[in-house]
């Protein structure tokens, strides 16, 4: 494997979803080339690439583009044989997808919505949020990883969690990660974080503070040049 | 084959229950659909479902799984026979993807139409749904080649995944006036959907349109009809 493989990342240092998807391209030991995209001026290749969403991450294997990180993460899987990321049984796959897709939907988009709301609207989109991660509470009862002993699809799909969550709480002012509500997730949060190719490929917490600040700043929106 | 226990539950509207519903169908699985009552939630779904409450839920061998194009996938790898999902990796990854752009793009903005706050909003919510269908005639004449679906020869994971829409799409143009499917914008999709609905896995599990007019007529009066005392 090597010469005849190219594989680009079209990526953001920032964005979490684009870290998710070289967390599972270290799992799987697969070489490739980065490029940092200024979303503010983006490339006429990621446009290219992309045109539906225009946005980061996209894969490029043998010049075939691969959009969306989940999608990317089960491409990654599939294409590179040997460490599974995905669970083998198809029980334990649907189990794994339904998770990653609720975690989705209700925690990263409820975090979102906390960065946007104001007032009572912000106190009831906290509360949604403190749901979700009781759920997920529950879902890593007797597990080191959501993964077993090691990490696995659903780890890296929640990771943003280890840093993402917590620069957001700080940036937009509330609380959530509370360590006596939620002792199992503090507790993943610590081991994730010492995993090897997880702490060699995560950005500097300041410089993300100092993003996500930025970003909310200029209203979540990078223009466009 | 041994019998499996396979359970479905569901009701005769949702787009979504139909895709596992053609799922099943294609592979030739037979199992127990269990209809739930408009306005009232089941014990089973409440049991099997405790997260989101919602149907479709397959239930095989007793073991539930959630969400439709998650258990159309489960279906594809859980039995064998005709394939769902492409064979090699980068076709499912677009397979994926359209899946993804169908429920998170594609089908917010149909139903958003009818919930948009301001004629500006409706006009952005209508321009997203054309431009959506234009994209997929794209993916289907690129995929197809000329061929009947997304999936070639035969249906596949996109042919599911927005076919399973139709019901309400044409249901929508009824109430609306207006045409989302028209043969001058998007030929193959015009062509694509008779044939999608025509098909033996799908025919006996699509609703009717006028039944769709009639619910949603149905479900509009009960909600703007005054609060009862």
């Amino acid at each position: 494997m090597g010469g005849d493989e190219e594989v680009k990342l079209y990526g953001m240092w920032a964005s979490p979803a684009v870290r998710r998807v070289e967390w599972a391209l270290k799992m799987k030991g697969v070489e490739y080339q980065y490029i940092e995209e200024d979303l503010a001026k983006k490339s006429h290749q990621l446009l290219e690439h992309n045109p539906i969403n225009k946005q980061v991450p996209v894969l490029l294997h043998n010049g075939l583009p691969v959009l969306e990180s989940l999608v990317i993460i089960e491409y990654i899987d599939e294409t590179w044989k040997g460490n599974p990321i995905l669970p083998i049984d198809p029980y334990q796959r649907a189990s794994a997808r339904f998770w990653a897709t609720f975690a989705e939907t209700k925690l990263l988009d409820g975090t979102k919505a906390i960065f946007l709301a104001q007032g009572e609207e912000k106190v009831k989109a906290i509360k949604k949020v403190e749901d979700t991660l009781k759920v997920l509470e529950e879902e890593l009862r007797g597990k080191k990883f959501f993964g077993g002993e090691s990490i696995g699809y659903l780890d890296i799909v929640l990771g943003w969690i280890a840093l993402w969550l917590g620069v957001g709480e700080e940036v937009a002012d509330y609380r959530v990660l509370d360590a006596i509500k939620f002792p199992k997730i503090t507790s993943w949060i610590e081991n994730f974080l010492h995993v090897d190719l997880i702490k060699e490929n995560i950005p500097d917490r300041q410089h993300t503070l100092e993003f996500f600040h930025n970003f909310r700043r200029f209203g979540f929106a990078i223009p466009n040049k | 084959m041994a019998s499996d226990d396979v359970k479905l539950i569901g009701a005769w509207a949702s787009p979504y229950v139909m895709r596992p519903r053609i799922a099943l169908n294609l592979k030739g699985v037979e199992y127990e659909f269990l209809e739930e009552k408009f306005g009232s939630k089941s014990e089973l779904l409440l049991k099997s479902n405790p997260v989101y409450k919602k149907i479709p839920v397959l239930l095989h061998g007793g073991k539930p799984i959630c969400e439709s194009l998650i258990i159309v996938q489960y279906i594809d790898e859980a039995w064998s026979g005709h394939s769902i999902l492409p064979s090699d990796p980068y076709h499912r990854a677009v397979a994926r993807f359209w899946g993804h752009y169908i429920d998170d793009k594609w089908f917010p903005a149909l139903t958003g139409i009818s919930r948009a706050p301001t004629d500006e909003a409706k006009k952005e919510a209508i321009e997203q749904v054309f431009a959506g269908l234009k994209f997929l005639e794209e993916v289907l004449e690129k995929s197809g080649a000329g061929k009947p679906f997304f999936g070639g020869d035969t249906i596949g994971y996109i042919d599911i995944a927005l076919g399973c829409n139709l019901g309400w799409l044409r249901a929508t143009e009824k109430l609306s006036g207006l045409t989302y499917l028209d043969e001058s914008k998007t030929p193959l999709l015009v062509c694509w959907a008779e044939k999608f609905s025509a098909h033996e896995a799908v025919k006996c599990v699509m609703p009717e349109t006028d039944k769709l007019v009639e619910f949603a007529q149905m479900l509009k009066a009960k909600f703007s009809a005054p609060p009862s005392k």
